[in-house]
């Protein structure tokens, strides 16, 4: 405890050391003075023959420190005093700090908590999703799920396979709950034996489903999310073993997942389990997600191998049905392309998130930027009190790091601000949900954000202090002192560093407003397509699905659609209804199939092109604004009738036939015992996939015909969820949709109506990641362009008023004032057409990576880069000449007189 | 304490020449001064602000101790004395310096190459 009792009486100590002190001068002085000299004198001598009194006692008290640590506290104490009496500095420091540590503390939470995380299942890289692709099926590539698997897949693979501990199979599905309160259409997961167990999440309450809960016609069970089983049962611990209307089918709950728990990226209410009757399965039948939980160690080119040995086995087990060769799909060249699970949950956003941080990054950059600038010119301001402190005897490491700790000091207290600007950030974000981004629930500031902001403001302290401490620091101290306060011209070599900076500031604002600029283009271009539906803001949708347990014979179910759609149309204000199978963009997975023509010839064995197929109502054209390009729209006569008609996209025609009106008469199937349907009418294309997506081929059946589903006895099945769209001023509305609500319920009480929403929140929806994209490069661009401004008008500023005599001289000896203006503007044209010159070729390369997000705009699109070239120009200038105009007002009487 | 170092003949000789001061007698810095100085006959350069921090440096390592009171000339002053631990230092030092330089005297000492 020696030295914790020397710490408490230091200062005692060091008020002894300087009074020991003061008495041997004295003594000296005595002495001196008795030996005759004068006492001025005496006292002179003395302090020579003792040396520098400061620095002794500072030695003496070096002794009973930690020096390293106690010197640092000293540089901080320093530096916040300094901070503190210049506050203005201080804040726009703070400020621009703040305000880049901020933006990419909130990018980097979501990058880390979107991209970097794994996912939140127990063990999940050993998760995977079974994809598959079949490029040998023409028309495939059209769908964006690529090959999804069989039930008879399901079984090969499940019981045959090497390399998974558990493997199954779901698919997204909705479903109706009745008797609760009011009817209510809720998200379900279909899922087959396997799924939960790949997962491995264990319910918060009750069991998962066993084999026992998955055999066709036995007992029905389902599961509830948390979520739903908080906001219909409030949290009942009771609700195991009780029954809920699920589709108008009495289910018995066994189980509630826990909180948070999310299926890949979808929130869902139940989960109802998949039971596929083994006897009756086929080898298609190609609709449900594959996923499974690798074995440990097994990779994931070995499961591949694994599934391609399962192949062969999957078409010698099942068939399509007596007289089919289950060894057609060989020509589809099935390849398994198994994808760990976290790749299918983000898609393709990580290019989004990256491109983002990458360009907060360099807004960060010239945030640094701006901060050397203004550093630099403080510490030019500071130049005596250096000079002082080196004649004082602080070594040259000292003041380097006495500066350094304040730049860190100032990064650090920025970054701290920073953080708080974050946190409002993310919340903004999280709560405006853009970009649909996945596992945006899962965004938060957690410690390895906090980690990184830390990191940031230190080294972004380090960055813009050590240019300052390493140009001044090591200056010869001896004419600092001498011409400090004195206004000579500055020397060349001292404004290189400003001028470099400004130019490294404005090629990095070209770079982000080329980004910019060419999100602008992008979303420009987006807007002039025709994505084949007319004023999406007038357009009504809602979901609505008539399970058979409610009504039990087809025809009956698509009269009662037409009814709701009289109804509907009855309501003031509505200009047309129809519906659909689906809305384009809506997401749905797609339906799809092999589709023949009656006029073409096909080899034995060869499957034609797979097509898209939907199911639209009579009066739906009308509605979306689709038009039609040849022949006519089918008619409610006809779909009663069950007539075998059809109508096909404008592409699939042109494909097909040559010309829309050569399809007219012409007759489709898409199987055997299909009946031919003739071909009535020709569709626009429509951008099913979204905007940026080309336009499927699209075959639209009636809503009710022969066979609907696959070849079977030859029954007659109708469409039984639907998408209505209803065309009116009103639509949106919180009147209009009670208005709808009520005439659905008008023609069934137990129709829960879902998905409700305009066909514009839809097609925002399908653009959201590209608005979001152009947002942030937005907002990054005009930050950068608005501290270039300021760097800008911080260097001709400042040259201004180091140049003040200069300029009065030259105004003096009778140069105009106009030539004044001249020179400085030409600085500030000079400085930033070198920058945007770099700026130019840096974007050439960069905007390359930005490639994906673009649309209808090449990468190095001329008019973009003109334009922004041109704009930094303008704006350098701008920023130029407000103090380039003050110093042509320079009184030259005045300027000179200045000393 | 870089100074310090510089203007003695090497580190720790101007704490061996206090110490062995203070063995003699314990007596305040500015009589440890003179007294160095005088007997060395002013060969040795001693910036008389140097012995400060070498006692600072002495007192922590607690080979001498430190109390006020009152000079020969009447004056308030910190009188410094050898401590037990001090005097065995003083011995090692001043031991191994004989040692080095008698060393030293044997290579420079003339015609005995």
């Amino acid at each position: 405890m020696n030295w914790l009792r020397q710490l408490i009486s230091r200062q005692r100590m060091y008020g002894e050391l300087s009074e020991e002190i003061r008495e041997h001068l004295d003594e000296k002085t005595e002495e001196l003075v008795a030996g005759g000299m004068s006492r001025e004198e005496a006292a002179y001598a003395a302090r020579r023959e003792f040396g520098n009194v400061n620095l002794v006692e500072e030695n003496g008290r070096d002794i009973w420190r930690w020096p390293s640590v106690e010197n640092f506290f000293a540089d901080v104490r320093y530096s916040l005093r300094m901070l503190g009496r210049n506050p203005l500095f201080t804040a726009v420091g703070l400020l621009t700090i703040a305000i880049g540590i901020g933006a990419n503390t909130a990018v980097f939470s979501v990058v880390n908590s979107v991209l970097l995380k794994p996912l939140n299942y127990p063990r999940s890289q050993e998760l995977v999703a079974l994809h598959q692709i079949a490029p040998g099926a023409a028309g495939l590539a059209d769908f964006r799920n690529g090959l999804l698997l069989s039930p008879s897949m399901y079984f090969t693979y499940a019981e045959q396979n090497r390399t998974f501990q558990a493997l199954g199979v779901w698919f997204p599905d909705t479903a109706n709950v009745t008797g609760l309160a009011e009817p209510e259409q809720v998200r379900a997961v279909d899922v087959s034996d396997g799924v939960l167990q790949a997962l491995a999440v264990s319910p918060a309450l009750g069991r998962w489903f066993s084999q026992g809960d998955q055999i066709p016609r036995g007992p029905e069970r389902v599961m509830l999310s948390y979520g739903y089983w908080q906001r219909r049962f409030g949290g009942d611990r009771g609700v195991i073993g009780r029954n809920v209307l699920v589709d108008s089918r009495s289910r018995e709950i066994i189980g509630v997942m826990p909180q948070g728990f999310r299926f890949l990226d979808t929130d869902f209410d139940l989960i109802v389990p998949l039971a596929f009757e083994r006897g009756k399965v086929i080898l298609a039948g190609f609709g449900y997600h594959g996923i499974a939980r690798l074995k440990p160690g097994r990779t994931i080119a070995e499961a591949n191998t694994d599934m391609i040995r399962m192949l062969p086995i999957w078409m010698d087990s099942w068939s399509n049905g007596p007289g089919t060769n289950p060894h057609i799909y060989e020509t589809w060249k099935i390849t398994p392309m198994i994808r760990p699970l976290k790749q299918e949950v983000l898609g393709n956003v990580n290019e989004v998130l990256w491109v983002v941080m990458g360009t907060i990054g360099l807004v960060m950059m010239i945030a640094c930027a701006n901060v050397t600038n203004l550093l630099l010119v403080r510490v030019e301001s500071r130049q005596q009190e250096l000079a002082v402190r080196a004649a004082l005897g602080a070594g040259w490491a000292r003041i380097v790091r006495g500066l350094l700790v304040e730049s860190v000091l100032l990064g650090l207290m920025g970054g701290a601000l920073g953080v708080g600007f974050a946190y409002a950030g993310v919340h903004f974000l999280v709560a405006t949900g853009p970009a649909n981004l996945p596992r945006l629930s899962e965004i938060s500031i957690e410690t390895r954000t906090l980690e990184f902001a830390f990191l940031l403001s230190v080294l972004s302290g380090l960055l813009f202090g050590l240019i300052p401490a390493l140009k001044y620091a090591g200056r010869r101290t001896t004419l600092d002192l001498r011409s400090a306060g004195r206004t000579i011209s500055v020397s060349r070599e001292r404004h290189r560093a400003r001028n470099l900076l400004v130019i490294g500031q404005m090629a990095m604002a070209v770079v982000l407003l080329v980004s910019a600029g060419l999100m602008i283009r992008t979303f420009a271009a987006l807007r002039s397509v025709d994505p084949g539906f007319t004023d999406a803001r007038r357009l009504q949708l809602m979901r609505i699905a008539i399970p058979g347990s409610l009504v039990a014979e087809p025809e009956r179910v698509t009269r009662m659609q037409n009814e709701i759609a009289d109804k509907l149309g009855a309501i003031p204000g509505v200009k047309s209804v129809g519906f659909a199978s689906e809305m384009p963009m809506e997401g749905f997975d797609s339906d799809w199939d092999a589709v023949y023509a009656e006029d073409k010839t096909y080899s034995e064995g060869e499957i034609p092109p797979l097509r898209l197929y939907k199911h639209i109502s009579p009066g739906f054209l009308e509605t979306s604004g689709t038009r039609i390009i040849a022949g006519r729209e089918l008619t409610w006569t006809e779909v009663y009738g069950l007539r075998p008609v059809a109508m096909v996209s404008e592409n699939l025609a042109r494909e097909m036939w040559g010309t829309p009106s050569a399809a007219i008469g012409k007759r489709l199937r898409e199987y055997s015992s299909m009946a031919w349907h003739e071909v009535i009418g020709v569709l626009q294309d429509v951008r099913e996939n979204g905007v940026q997506e080309k336009s499927p081929e699209i075959v639209y059946w009636p809503p009710i015909m022969k066979g609907l589903f696959g070849p079977g006895p030859g029954t007659v099945q109708a469409v039984r969820t639907v998408t209505f769209a209803i065309r009116s001023e009103r639509a949106g509305t919180q009147a209009f949709q009670g208005e709808v609500r009520q005439a659905v319920w008008s023609v069934n009480s137990n129709l829960p109506l879902a998905s409700v929403r305009t066909m514009q929140d839809v097609y925002d929806k399908s653009v959201a990641r590209t608005s979001f994209t152009l947002v942030m490069l937005g907002i990054a661009g005009t930050m950068a362009m608005a501290l270039g401004m300021i760097g800008i008008y911080g260097v001709i500023s400042y040259t201004v008023s180091q140049r003040r005599r200069e300029i009065g001289i030259r105004l003096a000896l009778g140069a105009q004032r106009r030539d004044v203006l001249q020179m400085l503007l030409g600085q500030g044209a000079r400085t930033a057409l070198v920058g945007v010159a770099i700026g130019i070729v840096s974007a050439l390369g960069l905007t390359e990576l930005m490639r994906s997000l673009l649309f209808g705009v090449s990468a190095q699109d001329p008019a973009t880069f003109a334009g922004v070239a041109v704009l930094l120009t303008f704006v350098a200038l701008l920023a130029s000449y407000f103090p380039a105009r003050r110093a042509m007002l320079v009184d030259p009487t005045v300027a000179l007189r200045y000393e | 304490m870089k100074k310090t170092a510089k203007r003695d003949l090497f580190p720790g000789a101007l704490e061996m020449m206090i110490l062995q001061t203070l063995r003699r007698q314990p007596s305040h810095g500015y009589a440890l001064v003179q007294h160095i100085k005088q007997n060395s006959h002013d060969l040795l350069q001693i910036e008389e602000g140097s012995l400060y921090p070498a006692l600072q440096r002495l007192l922590k390592e607690e080979l001498v101790k430190a109390e006020w009171g009152v000079s020969s000339t009447n004056r308030r002053v910190r009188i410094y004395k050898l401590t037990a631990a001090g005097a065995r230092h003083l011995e090692r030092e001043v031991s191994s310096f004989e040692r080095m330089l008698e060393g030293i005297t044997h290579v420079l000492a003339p015609g005995e190459l």
